[in-house]
């Protein structure tokens, strides 16, 4: 379970995160949804340690992250998978190689390496695809490669910082299939940050609105739609009124 | 004006702390022998090999040059052995070591700090993080002990080429032989003269990667933060080149 307890989290004189708690149930998947800049991806970045909380505190299964020490850090990072926004592929290697990397990490041997990889591979349909480098690939394949370094790993957590974004409608409905088929077939529990809502309903068990640095409100897709929130109804409506002040809201939150 | 002052030195200390802080980090990280390890005799190539053309380039011309200006100044003065002496003298301390480093300060140094800058900005820095590799030992680590090792390497293959640049012109433009050439360079020939050079090299190689890392690891901002952090380590890298020759020159000439 991943559990965010009050966090706090500030760049410069923007505060980003403002007591943001919120529970991750082992086996759904948690979609955190706002506005772009609101701090969901410095919420997800939180989890694997890339951030550390100014107050407040992620606990993953009960560890709290930014306790732990380098040794502890390092195992309980090969346990989550970390899907980016702009998939972070390593330019210069091949697919293979951006998928074997970790599992060398883990000092598996080569035999299993090649068949995480192939299976890894083949989950997110891109089979055939080994010898490819990142700059040959489309936008969409990037984030499918990406996703399948995530898995490659046999994360018990998957972090997707918006992984529909940029992608054209088709290329997100596959992307959110290959989310749903992963963790049916992997049973892992997952976080989402997007702000594309027909990503969020498609992926989500529970949905979180995150408004200036705390959750607005929880629910499930239906509730979230039925909601009588006026912040999140204007969100999921896209309407533009106040949207001077959450934009003011949102500016400068990325690190 | 006293304020401003005070500003500036807590800048400073600052970023004394902060390069302290980055080389403590740095060291630490050496502790990941299978991380860097396999890494290394890549980045050697890369680093030291491919180094190896523009190096030997200013080289052979400073050669050539040393001994007209060497020819040019000691006549009807001083015998014209002594252009090999100070073709040897010149290139073996001063000029190979200088020269070649403040090249690969732009060369290597800008290399270093644009490919980790956009690797940072691009978040795959993070992304090494998450699949719980150490960033240092895998993108530092390897760099500095290339460059540490392989300026030493470049340098003295440049110094090689200088005198023997100095050497043919001397013997072809100045009609001076072979033998007096020879004689000259071995005439205040100390084996200090090559360690010297080598030595002050591998700082610079040591510094050159250092700045070039910790730049580009700062870098945020996208591309202009690449430009930015890049041409800061090819100018930082290139002034500690000409700070620690002077070092050198005050703690053991």
């Amino acid at each position: 379970m991943i559990v965010f307890r009050d966090v706090h989290k500030r760049f410069g004189s923007k505060e980003v995160l403002r007591g943001f708690s919120l529970e991750v149930q082992e086996g759904e998947t948690t979609v955190i949804i706002g506005h772009s800049g609101s701090g969901k991806s410095v919420s997800l970045k939180h989890v694997v340690g890339l951030l550390t909380p100014d107050e407040g505190a992620v606990e993953v299964d009960g560890q709290i992250v930014h306790q732990l020490n380098r040794e502890g850090l390092t195992a309980l990072r090969s346990r989550i998978g970390f899907v980016f926004q702009f998939a972070a592929l390593f330019d210069s290697m091949t697919v293979r190689e951006n998928l074997a990397l970790g599992l060398k990490r883990q000092k598996l041997e080569d035999r299993i390496i090649e068949e995480r990889v192939r299976h890894s591979l083949a989950l997110v349909d891109l089979e055939g695809a080994e010898m490819r480098y990142p700059a040959e690939l489309s936008g969409g394949m990037r984030k499918r490669v990406g996703l399948a370094r995530a898995i490659a790993l046999r994360p018990q957590y998957l972090l997707y910082d918006e992984p529909t974004t940029g992608l054209d409608p088709v290329t997100s409905a596959v992307i959110n299939q290959l989310m749903i088929r992963t963790r049916e077939k992997l049973g892992v529990t997952g976080i989402v940050v997007t702000h594309d809502l027909t990503s969020a309903y498609a992926v989500g068990d529970r949905i979180a609105m995150l408004y200036r640095g705390q959750i607005r409100q929880v629910g499930t897709a239906d509730q979230i739609r039925r909601t009588h929130d006026p912040i999140v109804r204007q969100f999921i409506e896209g309407r533009p009124e106040q949207a001077a002040g959450l934009e003011e809201s949102s500016m400068e939150t990325q690190p | 004006m006293y304020q401003g002052i005070a500003v500036r030195v807590a800048e400073w200390l600052t970023a004394l702390g902060r390069v302290g802080n980055f080389v403590a980090d740095v060291t630490r990280s050496t502790r990941e022998v299978s991380t860097w390890g396999p890494l290394t005799p890549g980045l050697m190539r890369r680093i030291g090999v491919q180094s190896l053309p523009i190096a030997l380039f200013i080289a052979t011309f400073t050669g050539i040059v040393l001994a007209l200006l060497s020819s040019y100044s000691f006549t009807g003065a001083v015998p014209l052995y002594f252009i090999g002496a100070f073709v040897g003298k010149a290139m073996m301390l001063e000029l190979a070591p200088v020269l070649v480093g403040l090249a690969l300060a732009g060369r290597v140094g800008a290399n270093i700090a644009a490919e980790l800058g956009t690797m940072r900005v691009t978040e795959q820095v993070d992304a090494l993080e998450t699949l719980a590799f150490d960033p240092l030992a895998y993108l530092v680590v390897p760099r500095v002990l290339a460059a540490t090792l392989m300026f030493p390497a470049v340098v003295a293959l440049a110094t090689a080429m200088g005198i023997t640049a100095g050497w043919v012109t001397a013997v072809n433009l100045l009609d001076l032989s072979t033998t007096d050439f020879v004689k000259g360079l071995r005439l205040f020939y100390e084996f200090k003269d090559i360690w010297f050079g080598l030595l002050k090299s591998m700082s610079f190689g040591l510094a050159i990667a250092l700045i070039g890392c910790m730049k580009g690891l700062d870098t945020r901002g996208g591309a202009e933060g690449v430009g930015r952090e890049t041409t800061r380590a090819v100018v930082l890298s290139a002034e500690m080149i000409l700070v620690l020759d002077a070092f050198w020159a005050v703690v053991l000439l």
